[in-house]
């Protein structure tokens, strides 16, 4: 039962919605019905529109994140074991964080032109920072007993690194992923509106200047419930054995 | 037997750091501390030797001072009759908190302490197997920390200890946190264990029955700054029996010099 209630809950939000379009009379051009949505829905996905814009903007986000990951998790391992490298850098990594990623679309169209280059730069900067933020605290919260312990066996260096400090900050740095790819998503929409031709932000702004409300809720409702696959998928690595400890012990 | 270890006038003053708030900055000075005051004592080899005190007397900063952890502020530790300048794989430590990586699984982390890289898997396995049926861990193998109850825990970091083949094993409270019953049964294990193996242990406590029970010497510390008061000598056959004549009379001993006079 406990897994139906969120469809449950899903269903009192479509009734809502439903329910307040009707009982405030509102035109069909300003908030499509439910069933105008569905079907709207539907129509692309036979036509293979969905999909094709869906992969395009998984496309952009794979790339992106991902470079984001593979270069932020390294540096901050790093960063978070050398004190004075982290006092040096951090205000630098303070000042960088707060300039949203849309503020870099001029710099990204300047730099890398039309395509799928300028959205994957600007997917790569929403993630990288925090990712970054993330992994260092990862490491500056491993229990020093972890390091003596390491230190009394006497593994060194890269040993250290993937023995002890990597698996003792994975639980964190998990959850730094997860929220990191929330971000990712969020960003590649205002992207995709601005550098592209493709992908879901695309499909939004397309079906906006055409006035298809029906079309721009459709695109929307995919977002989200992408987003909440990808949230899925990385939970599941949380379950592995070797990660699970940090949720065990508390 | 020979000395193993010599501790000569050993003196440990640690600087402490305070900081005082002033408007937009703080103004650092340094205060000393006098923790560890002359201390003087040999330790045999192959003996089981316990280190008693008040706590916060010092005792952790003595061991990780004998096995190099920590430097001396005046006088030396000698250790088979060279001065101990820094930290040696022969010596390895048990601390007080949990120590086993909680991402590996028992044998994963008992195979930490083995040395020699070069053996194959299965040689690799087999030894670690021996060394966790030795503590009572076999069948729980593949079981993660968090799965293992407290003292299975303390048993695996034991293995992960012996299987490295320390000299000297140094151990900093390692049964404080568990329950009564489950202690009792760990002091058996480390008297087995001892005679099973040729190595010295220091051996923190501040359960004075676990002294009296394991010690082949027992060191009773003074309150900061650190004396030795009493250095005794306990030349009798394991197992012991607390309530007889002679073990009663030392723990009153001990008892007294730590300053209790109703406890018993």
């Amino acid at each position: 039962m406990r897994r139906f209630s969120s469809l449950w809950a899903f269903l009192f939000l479509i009734l809502l919605w439903e329910g307040i379009k009707l009982g405030l009379k509102i035109p069909e051009y300003m908030l499509p019905s439910p069933q105008r949505v569905l079907s709207a829905l539907l129509s692309m996905l036979v036509s293979g529109e969905l999909l094709k814009n869906t992969v395009a903007s998984l496309f952009r986000v794979t790339w992106g994140f991902y470079l984001a990951v593979f270069t932020a998790i390294p540096i901050g391992l790093f960063l978070g074991r050398n004190l004075l490298a982290m006092k040096a850098f951090t205000p630098i990594i303070n000042f960088l964080r707060p300039i949203s990623p849309l503020a870099w679309i001029p710099i990204a169209l300047m730099w890398f032109g039309i395509g799928d280059k300028p959205a994957i730069f600007l997917i790569f900067l929403a993630s990288f920072f925090p990712m970054l933020v993330f992994t260092m605290s990862a490491v500056t919260n491993i229990k020093p007993i972890y390091f003596r312990v390491a230190k009394n066996f006497g593994l060194k260096g890269r040993e250290l690194y993937l023995k002890v400090i990597l698996p003792a900050a994975l639980p964190e740095i998990l959850v730094g992923v997860r929220i990191t790819l929330g971000t990712a998503w969020l960003v590649i929409v205002a992207a995709e509106m601005i550098a592209v031709k493709s992908g879901l932000g695309y499909l939004i702004i397309d079906a906006r200047n055409s006035l298809r409300m029906d079309k721009v809720i459709a695109g929307m409702i995919v977002i989200g419930i992408v987003g909440l696959i990808l949230d899925i998928f990385i939970r599941q690595i949380e379950r592995f054995p070797s990660v699970e400890w940090s949720q065990m012990r508390r | 037997m020979e000395d193993k270890i010599l501790v000569k006038d050993l003196k440990k003053i640690y600087l402490e750091r305070r900081a005082k708030r002033r408007f937009l900055s703080q103004c650092h000075y340094k205060e000393e501390c006098l923790v560890l005051n002359d201390l003087n004592f040999r330790v045999k080899n192959g003996s089981f030797t316990c280190f008693i005190g008040p706590s916060g007397c010092g005792k952790s900063t003595l061991l990780r001072i004998i096995a190099g952890f920590d430097r001396p502020s005046s006088g030396e530790i000698v250790i088979d009759g060279k001065r101990v300048k820094g930290p040696s794989k022969r010596h390895v430590f048990v601390f007080q908190e949990d120590g086993l990586f909680p991402w590996l699984t028992a044998r994963q982390n008992v195979a930490i302490g083995l040395k020699e890289r070069s053996k194959s898997k299965e040689e690799w396995d087999s030894e670690v197997d021996e060394y966790l049926e030795l503590v009572g861990l076999t069948g729980f193998e593949n079981h993660y920390p968090h799965e293992l109850s407290g003292g299975m825990r303390r048993r695996a970091e034991v293995a992960r200890a012996l299987i490295s083949n320390p000299d000297i094993l140094f151990m900093d409270e390692p049964f404080g946190a568990l329950d009564f019953v489950t202690r009792l049964q760990m002091r058996e294990e480390m008297v087995n264990v001892h005679a099973m193996f040729d190595m010295t242990i220091l051996f923190i406590t501040h359960d004075i029955d676990e002294a009296l029970q394991l010690g082949d010497q027992i060191i009773v510390l003074s309150d900061r700054p650190s004396k030795i008061k009493r250095d005794i000598v306990l030349n009798f056959p394991h197992p012991r029996d607390l309530t007889k004549g002679e073990l009663q009379e030392i723990r009153k001993e001990i008892y007294y010099q730590m300053g209790l006079h109703v406890a018993l």
